[in-house]
C-alpha cells in the first residue's frame, strides 16, 4: 500500500518526528522574537492547514470539485460568534460550541450535497460556488428585520477560549517564558493539526478512503462493485464541511471579531489552490501547500513595500495586488507545467501528466 | 400593472446583456466542454477600454453625438477583447485540452484573477464614471402618463442585442465557418479528419465570444454609468447561470436563458419586498404589529437580495433539469 | 456443473431508448453452476440486457428474479450486494490505482469498516484490513496477475487488464458473474487461458453469464446459450444445437442465405 511517510527505516522516522516536534515546540518563541505578529500569522496559517485538509477529503480523496468551501468556515465562525459574544449575550464554553459548529456545518454540507452531488464536475463546481456566495450574501444581509448576523459590520468582542479562570487571551509567565495569547492558541492549534493530519492519513488508508478513490477514478465501476456512491460522496462532503466548521469556530475565538468580508470567494479559491498546488490527495503535500500559500503573502508584504521604496522611492504596486497577480500566475503556470502539485501523490501525478497534449 | 411593466422593461434590457454574455460561455462550452471562467473579465475589459476611449473623445471633442462616441468606444474595445480572448485560448486553454476537468478550471480561475488585477493596476481600484454624454429620453410604454417608461438607452441595448443574436445565428447556420463550428462541437476528432482546422475553429469561437462580450461590456458601462475592475465576476456568473438555464451549448438556449434571467431578477427584486412583507402577519404576532406601526415596509427579504436570484435559479435548474430548458436529454451509456 | 436449480430468471424484459426498442419480451433462465452464453450480432441488445440486469438502466417492462427474490428497481450497488458482479465491454478499471488496490476495492461490499473504524483502527478493523489485502492477493493469484500486484492498472497488458477486472468482480463474492466480452482482443493463447479460468470459476461454484463474439470460446465453454437479434430472443438451448438453428445463422449472416437455399431449383 501507499506509504505516506516515505521513510527508509523506522529509526529515521522516529528521529524525524522528534526533531519536528521539538521545532514546533520552540517555534512560537523564535517567531515572537522577530515580531509578535508572526505568531498570529502562524496561527492563521495553521487554520488554513486545517481547512486544506478538510477540502482535501472532498477534492483530493473523493474528487468532488468544491468552489464554495469557505461557506462552512463561515458557518462555524458565526455559530461560535453567536454563542460566545455580547451579540446575543450568550457565553457558552468553547468545548461545547466547537462541536456544535461542526454539526451545523455538517448539516449545511448535507443540505447542499444531497441534491447536487450527482452533478458532473464542472457543474458541481459552479453550484458550490453559488452556494458559497449565497451564504455570504445572507450573512451580509441578515441584519433586517431581525438582527441575526449584524450584517456587514460583523460581530465583535467574541469570547476567547476559557477553561475556568485560564483564558487563552491573556499573557502569562511560566518557567521564565512569556506565554502570550497567540502562543497559547498556537499550541492548541498544533495539537489539533497533528490530530487532523493523523485522521486524514488513517482515512486515506482505509476501506472508506479506497471507496472515495474508486469514485474519483470511475464512478460507474465503483457502483458496480457495490459502493453506494451517493452516500460516500455525501460522507466526504459532510466530513469536509465539519472540519471547516471547527476551524471556523477557532478562527472566531482567535481573531475576536468576524465579518462577511473574511468569507469571500477568493478565500475558497485560496484553499482550493492550497490543495491543488500542494499536491491533491497527498496529505503532506496539502499541508505544505497551505503553509506556502499562507506565509508567502505575509512575507511579500514585509519585503515588497521596502524593496519598492528602495528602488522607486515609493510604493508603485500595493503588495496585495502583487500577491494576487502572483497567485493567479502560480495557478496558471502550475496547471500548465506541474499539474500534479509540488508533492503529488504518485497516482495523481501519473494521471495528470499522461494526458498532456503534445505542443504541435 | 405598471410596476410589472416597468420591471419587465428593465428585465428585458438586463436580460439582453446577459444573453450576449451567455452566448460567449455557451459557444465555448459547446465546442470544447470548458467553462471559460475568465469570460466575465473579458466583458469587464471591454467596458474599461470603452470607458477610456469615451472619456478621451468626450473630453477632446465635446460636440460629437453620443452615439458616435459610444460606437467609437465599442470599435476599440472589440479588437482588444478579441485579442485577449485569443491569447487566453492559445496560451492557457489549448495545451490543456485533453487534461482532466480540474486543470482548465483552475487555469481559468487563475486567468480571471490575473485579468482582474491587471485591470486594477491599469485603471485603478475605483469605480470609473462614464461621461454623462448620453441624453436619456424616456418614452411611455402605455397610455398612462405615470406608467412604465422605456429609455432610448434601453431601446438601443435591446435592439443591438437582437441584431447581434441574429447575426450570430446567421453565422452559425448559414456560413461555412458555422458548419465547421457545429461539426467541431459534435465530434472534434472526426471534424478534424474531414479537413476542418480544429485549432482555428476553436480560436475563432473564443474570438467571436470575446467580441460579443466587448459590446456587452460597453452596454453595461453605458447603462449603469460606471465600470469597475470587479464588475466582471458577478455579471459573468449570472450570464453563466443564464446559459445553463437555457441549456449549455445551445445558442438559442443562451438567448432565452439570458432574457428569462433578466426578467426573473427584475421582477424578483421589484416584488420581493411585497412578497415577503411581514406586516401582513401582524395579526399573528404582537412584535410584528408593533414594528409595523413604525415601519410599514418591514420585509423579510429586500431587493438587496437581488444577486441571490441568479444563484438560486442556477442551483434549481441544475438539480431539476440539468439540461436546461432547451437542452437535449442525454443519457449515460455504460 | 449445472445443478438444475434456477439462479436467475428473466420474464418479458423490455427496454426502449427514444425511438429504438433495444429489448422486447426477453425471457430466459440461468441455472446455478452453469456457464450461460449470450450471443447475437452487434446491436442485438446484449450489453443493454446486462445494463438492465445490473441496474444501470431501468427496464420498461418485465421482471428479473434472482436467488428467489425479485430484482425490482435496484441500484447498481444494491445489485452487487445481492450477488451479481460484472465486467465491462470497454474495461473499467480504476486506472491510476494498483492492481492490488483494484481488487481490494472489490472487497468493499462484503466488509464493514466505517469512518469510526478507519479513524480508531480497533482490532476488528485491523483484522478486516489484513483479510482484505490477503484475499486480494489470493484473487490476483487465482486469475494469474499476481506478479503485477503493485503496478498501476493502466500499465497492465491488455489481457492482464481483462483478468484483473474478473478478479475485482470475484472479490465481491458474487453468486452470478456477468462478463461482457472478456475475450475481446485476445489471441488464441490468451483465449485458451481465459477458458481455463472460466471453467475453474464454474468448478469453484460461481455461475457465469457471458457475452461473447468468439464463437469457438462460446461453443467450448458454455453449457447453454441464448441468441438475441434486434432485441428479441431468437433461440435458447445447448450451444451445439443453437449453432445450427436456421434463425441464428440468418441473423449473423443475413437473411439472403435462407432465401437462396430455397430459391434454387
Amino acid at each position: 500500500m501507499r506509504a505516506p511517510l516515505d521513510m527508509k527505516s523506522p529509526a529515521i522516522a522516529r528521529i524525524t518526528i522528534v526533531v519536528v516536534a521539538l521545532a514546533l515546540a520552540v517555534l512560537p518563541f523564535a517567531l515572537a522574537g522577530i515580531g509578535t505578529a508572526w505568531v498570529r500569522i502562524t496561527n492563521l496559517a495553521i487554520l488554513f492547514v486545517l481547512l486544506s485538509l478538510g477540502l482535501n477529503i472532498v477534492v483530493g480523496f473523493a474528487g468532488l470539485l468544491d468552489l464554495g468551501y469557505i461557506a462552512f468556515y463561515a458557518v462555524g465562525a458565526y455559530v461560535y460568534a453567536l454563542l460566545a459574544s455580547p451579540h446575543f449575550n450568550l457565553h457558552l464554553p468553547f468545548w461545547v460550541i466547537l462541536p456544535i459548529g461542526a454539526i451545523v456545518a455538517c448539516m449545511f454540507g448535507v443540505l447542499l450535497g444531497t441534491p447536487t452531488l450527482k452533478l458532473r464536475g464542472d457543474y458541481l463546481a459552479i453550484v458550490t460556488l453559488g452556494f458559497g456566495e449565497i451564504i455570504r450574501i445572507f450573512l451580509n444581509n441578515l441584519s433586517q428585520p431581525v438582527n441575526i448576523t449584524n450584517g456587514p459590520q460583523g460581530i465583535t468582542l467574541i469570547d476567547p477560549f476559557r477553561i475556568g479562570s485560564f483564558s487563552f487571551a491573556q499573557s502569562e509567565t511560566f518557567a521564565g517564558l512569556t506565554f502570550s495569547g497567540p502562543i497559547k492558541y498556537y499550541y492548541f492549534l498544533v495539537i489539533v493539526m497533528v490530530l487532523i493530519i493523523g485522521l486524514n492519513l488513517r482515512l486515506q488508508n482505509s476501506r472508506i478512503g479506497r471507496a472515495w478513490e474508486a469514485i474519483r477514478e470511475d464512478e460507474i465501476a465503483a457502483r458496480a462493485m457495490g459502493i453506494n456512491t451517493r452516500n460516500m460522496k455525501l460522507l466526504a462532503f459532510a466530513m469536509g464541511a465539519s472540519f471547516g466548521g471547527v476551524a471556523g469556530g477557532m478562527f472566531s475565538a482567535i481573531q475576536g471579531f468576524i465579518s462577511p468580508e473574511s468569507f469571500v470567494l477568493v478565500e475558497s479559491i485560496n484553499v482550493l489552490a492550497m490543495v491543488v498546488l500542494g499536491g491533491m490527495g497527498n496529505v503532506f503535500g496539502v499541508v505544505l501547500g497551505a503553509i506556502l500559500l499562507s506565509f508567502t503573502p505575509e512575507v511579500l508584504r514585509y519585503t515588497v513595500g521596502p524593496i519598492q521604496h528602495q528602488l522607486f522611492g515609493r510604493t508603485l504596486l500595493d503588495p496585495e495586488v502583487i500577491r494576487m497577480l502572483l497567485f493567479g500566475f502560480a495557478l496558471v503556470l502550475m496547471m500548465l507545467f506541474r499539474p500534479a502539485g509540488i508533492l503529488p501523490s504518485a497516482l495523481r501525478k501519473r494521471e495528470l501528466e499522461s494526458n498532456r497534449v503534445p505542443q504541435a | 400593472m405598471d410596476i410589472f411593466l416597468q420591471q419587465l422593461v428593465n428585465g428585458l434590457t438586463l436580460g439582453s446583456v446577459y444573453a450576449i454574455v451567455a452566448l460567449g460561455y455557451t459557444m465555448v462550452y459547446g465546442i470544447i466542454q470548458l467553462i471559460n471562467f475568465a469570460h466575465g473579465e473579458v466583458v469587464m475589459i471591454g467596458a474599461m477600454v470603452a470607458f477610456t476611449v469615451i472619456t478621451l473623445l468626450a473630453g477632446a471633442q465635446p460636440g460629437l453625438p453620443a452615439l458616435v462616441v459610444v460606437i467609437a468606444g465599442a470599435l476599440v474595445a472589440i479588437p482588444v477583447c478579441m485579442a485577449v480572448g485569443y491569447t487566453l485560448e492559445r496560451v492557457a486553454y489549448r495545451p490543456l485540452r485533453r487534461a482532466p476537468r480540474l486543470a482548465p478550471l483552475i487555469t481559468a480561475i487563475g486567468l480571471s484573477i490575473i485579468l482582474q488585477h491587471l485591470a486594477m493596476i491599469i485603471w485603478s481600484r475605483n469605480p470609473l464614471p462614464f461621461p454623462q454624454i448620453v441624453h436619456v429620453e424616456s418614452y411611455h410604454v402605455t397610455g398612462n402618463p405615470n406608467g412604465a417608461t422605456i429609455t432610448n438607452v434601453q431601446i438601443v441595448i435591446i435592439v443591438a442585442s437582437v441584431a447581434m443574436m441574429a447575426g450570430l445565428l446567421a453565422l452559425v447556420y448559414r456560413t461555412k465557418l458555422g458548419v465547421a463550428m457545429r461539426a467541431t462541437s459534435q465530434n472534434q476528432q472526426v471534424a478534424g479528419l474531414m479537413g476542418i482546422d480544429i485549432n482555428r475553429v476553436i480560436a475563432v469561437t473564443f474570438v467571436i465570444g470575446a467580441g460579443l462580450g466587448a459590446v456587452a461590456g460597453v452596454m453595461v458601462g453605458t447603462y449603469y454609468g460606471i465600470a469597475q475592475y470587479q464588475m466582471g465576476f458577478l455579471l459573468g456568473l449570472k450570464a453563466f447561470s443564464a446559459a445553463v438555464l437555457g441549456g449549455i451549448g445551445n445558442l438559442a438556449g443562451a438567448m432565452l436563458g439570458g432574457l428569462l434571467l433578466g426578467i426573473i431578477e427584475a421582477l424578483g427584486a421589484g416584488y420581493i419586498g411585497d412578497l415577503t412583507n411581514l406586516c401582513g402577519l401582524s395579526g399573528w404576532s404582537t412584535t410584528i404589529a408593533e414594528r409595523c406601526e413604525s415601519d410599514p415596509n418591514l420585509t423579510l427579504f429586500g431587493s438587496n437580495y437581488q444577486d441571490v436570484f441568479a444563484f438560486f435559479v442556477l442551483i434549481a435548474v441544475l438539480i431539476f433539469r440539468p439540461n436546461g430548458l432547451l437542452g437535449e436529454r442525454v443519457g449515460d451509456r455504460a | 456443473m449445472a445443478t438444475g436449480q434456477t439462479l436467475l430468471a428473466a420474464t418479458g424484459i423490455a427496454k426502449r431508448f427514444g425511438g429504438v426498442q433495444a429489448l422486447s419480451d426477453v425471457s430466459f433462465h440461468i441455472e446455478q453452476g452453469e456457464i450461460y452464453g449470450l450471443i447475437g450480432p452487434n446491436g442485438a441488445g446484449k450489453t443493454s440486457l446486462f445494463n438492465v440486469l445490473t441496474g444501470i438502466y431501468e427496464a420498461d417492462g418485465g421482471t428479473f428474479t434472482f436467488a428467489g427474490a425479485p430484482l425490482a428497481n435496484l441500484k447498481p450497488h444494491q445489485i452487487a450486494e445481492r450477488g451479481i458482479a460484472r465486467t465491462f465491454q470497454n474495461i473499467r478499471l480504476f486506472a491510476n490505482l494498483s492492481a492490488l488496490e483494484n481488487v481490494m476495492i472489490g472487497r468493499h461490499v462484503r466488509t464493514h469498516a466505517t469512518v469510526l473504524g478507519a479513524v480508531f483502527r480497533g482490532p476488528r478493523t485491523l483484522a478486516e484490513e489484513k483479510g482484505i489485502e490477503r484475499r486480494a492477493y489470493e484473487l490476483l493469484d487465482y486469475v494469474g496477475v499476481q506478479k503485477r500486484a503493485n503496478d498501476l492498472a493502466k500499465h497492465l497488458a491488455y489481457g492482464d487488464q481483462r483478468r484483473l477486472e474478473i478478479a475485482r468482480a470475484l472479490a465481491t463474492e458474487p453468486k452470478l458473474l456477468a462478463l461482457d466480452e472478456p475475450a475481446a482482443g485476445m489471441n488464441a493463447t490468451e483465449t485458451a487461458d481465459l477458458r481455463r479460468l472460466l471453467e475453474r470459476i464454474r468448478h469453484d461454484g460461481t455461475t457465469i453469464l457471458l457475452i461473447e463474439h468468439d464463437m469457438k470460446l462460446v461453443m467450448n465453454v458454455c453449457d447453454r446459450v441464448m441468441v438475441l437479434d434486434y432485441g428479441k430472443k431468437i433461440a435458447e438451448g445447448p450451444a451445439a444445437l443453437v449453432q445450427k438453428d436456421e434463425k441464428v445463422v440468418a441473423a449473423y449472416l443475413g437473411g439472403e442465405v435462407t432465401l437462396n437455399l430455397k430459391g434454387t431449383g
